[in-house]
């Protein structure tokens, strides 16, 4: 299986500059700046097929394809790294292995772009991240590859690393920009999209760490060859899956967009721990709808994963097995949502609150039968929130009904919670 | 009052923003870790900084995680509370640790050491269950190991104090 983001990572240690540039680094760049027009870059990353890396899937080029060249003053570019999705953890693993990929990928980005300035906005506890970046920012302005006409072209980039304070909503593209003006981060009205007036009124593209990270290889070896690392002719690329839970092998590892569920978590996740058998996962992090052992065989790539009830999201696959309690799951995930509602609009900021009490009666054995139709009403209800949080945090709360009904009637039948011994 | 040199580098960083408001964060960061938390003073330093009105620097603060308004200990300590590390024993992990403590999670010790909080998804969710001290990150930490952790800030305490 061949690899493009962590292929330099075998050392256990962040990649040094030098090594970076001896291993073909800046390559791509070099590349674009002599041979190719900021249009043609961007159509190769639109042929590529790539898709958003941070949870939505968009098209990468068809949203850069949005950004309207001709009007007045600065575009901007932003990198979403506000990591905050719970059971997510790739753009950190893959900043603390070679953070000069992003840089090239962002540098490569803004020339197709047309943008002069970018940001990268790092959450917090993710000090080495940053500190990863800001070295290879220096280094690669000390070598000509940022700055001032970059190997002597018209492309002049500025890259600024801004590191945040903690909130999941931050991640929400429209949060974020309101975050890195310094305001406080509720999301924005769309329309206006970013793309047309974003970062300070003006266009911008935001795109996340992972999805920044494969234009390179984009460039250098075409969008073809970048496309067929898939495992299968609908999927383009390789993705970072990062995997915790109940099996053997927790790590981050780097593989074709489209293996099954069965085969990732069998594969290089080593199995299931000993004395352990697959319950459930939740296949993209923490506001997808679970999975089962039903769907071991979806090709975990967007379009069969959302075929199959759910959504390939970050990538972040937690694993349960037969102990663990899905109402429980579900209980957690709820209280990580509630307490990251940034509070801007009444569904989401009453709503989450309500859903978490409703599913605390449940645990707890004091669950009523109408409380099913409370949460079944919440699943329809929340996706009337302003921004993407509720809508997703509901998510799982979708998949217990739908898969875990029966374990959820018990709760409320038995009065008690079947996994806890009494 | 914050010290002269700390004052020029925060009006240097303000001054390198497009406007003055994006350095918000990193000016309340860095005027935490002065004071310890963000007090009032520190508060009203940072909206005569940024030129903006104490509530509008309130209406920050209040908002991120990692921006304190209360007083907290000497060393803070972080446990996460999502899922990855809940799956693997998260909760006792946070409950081992106000036993030691002889505290509840969510506040400090009698001495002012150590405030324990429960925090979300840390971002390092193969290493479950994990907690952070201060910026540094712990991962594969078992009751055992969080309390040796913890201990250990609490006797380098006692060493310089004595």
């Amino acid at each position: 299986m061949e690899q493009i983001l962590l292929k330099h990572t075998h050392h256990g240690r962040c990649l040094s500059f030098e090594e970076y540039r001896f291993s073909g680094g800046f390559e791509a760049l070099a590349k674009a700046l002599k041979d190719m027009t900021p249009a043609e870059v961007q159509q190769d990353v639109i042929d590529s097929g790539l898709r958003g890396r941070g949870g939505a899937g968009f098209p990468t080029g068809k949203k850069w394809s949005f950004v309207p060249r001709d009007l007045p003053g600065p575009r901007y570019l932003i990198c979403n790294c506000d990591e905050m999705e719970p059971g997510t953890y790739k753009d950190r693993v893959l900043l603390e292995r070679n953070p000069h990929l992003l840089v090239e990928g962002m540098a490569l980005a803004c020339y197709a772009l047309e943008v002069h300035h970018a940001f990268i906005f790092v959450r917090y506890g993710y000090e080495q991240a940053a500190g990863n970046l800001r070295q290879s920012i220096a280094a690669a302005g000390r070598s000509g590859f940022l700055g001032d006409n970059i190997l002597g072209s018209d492309f002049s980039l500025e890259l600024d690393v801004h590191q945040s304070a903690g909130r999941y909503i931050c991640g929400e593209e429209t949060a974020l920009i309101n975050a890195l003006e310094g305001k406080r981060a509720n999301p924005r009205a769309k329309p206006p999209f970013p793309a047309i007036k974003g970062l300070w009124g003006q266009p911008t593209v935001v795109n996340n760490v992972e999805t920044l990270a494969n234009i390179p290889a984009i460039i250098t070896g075409g969008p073809l060859l970048w496309k067929n690392l898939a495992a299968t002719p609908e999927a383009a690329g390789t993705k970072l899956f990062c995997i915790s839970g109940h099996v053997v092998n927790t790590n981050c590892f780097e593989l074709p967009l489209g293996m099954t569920l069965g085969e990732i978590i069998d594969g290089p996740s080593g199995g299931m721990r000993s004395g352990s058998r697959f319950k459930a996962c939740i296949p993209g992090g923490a506001a997808t709808p679970y999975f089962t052992e039903a769907h071991l065989g979806v090709p975990m790539d967007f379009d069969p994963v959302a075929k199959a009830g759910s959504r390939l999201g970050t990538g972040g696959i937690v694993v349960f097995d037969q102990n663990t309690c899905m109402v429980a799951v579900t209980l957690n995930l709820i209280r990580f949502f509630a307490r990251e509602s940034c509070g801007w609009c009444t569904p989401c900021r009453e709503g989450l609150p309500f859903v978490r009490h409703t599913l605390e009666r449940i645990e707890a054995g004091r669950g009523e039968s109408n409380d099913i139709d409370i949460l079944r009403e919440h699943v329809h209800m929340l996706n009337y929130a302003f921004c993407a949080l509720a809508p997703g945090a509901m998510g799982p709360v979708e998949g217990l009904l739908r898969l875990f009904y029966d374990e959820l009637e018990a709760h409320i039948l038995e009065k008690k919670c079947p996994f806890k011994k009494q | 009052m914050i010290p002269e040199n700390l004052k020029a580098n925060l009006e240097q960083r303000i001054a390198a923003a497009i406007t003055h408001r994006e350095a918000a964060v990193d000016v309340m960061k860095e005027l935490q870790r002065h004071y310890g938390w963000l007090t009032d003073e520190a508060l009203e330093e940072a909206s005569q900084l940024l030129g903006l009105s104490p509530l509008q620097v309130e209406e920050l603060a209040t908002f991120y995680e990692m921006i304190y308004r209360r007083p907290v200990g000497r060393h803070v300590v972080h446990v996460c509370d999502s899922v990855s590390c809940w799956a693997l024993g998260g909760e006792t992990l946070l409950e081992s640790l106000a036993k030691l403590l002889e505290t509840e999670s969510g506040s400090t010790t009698a001495d002012g050491a150590v405030t324990l909080l429960p925090c979300s998804c840390l971002g390092n969710c193969g290493e479950a269950p994990c907690m952070m001290v201060g910026e540094k990150q712990y991962g594969r930490v078992t009751p055992e190991i969080g309390v040796q952790i913890v201990a250990a800030l609490r006797l380098r305490d006692g060493s310089t104090n004595s």
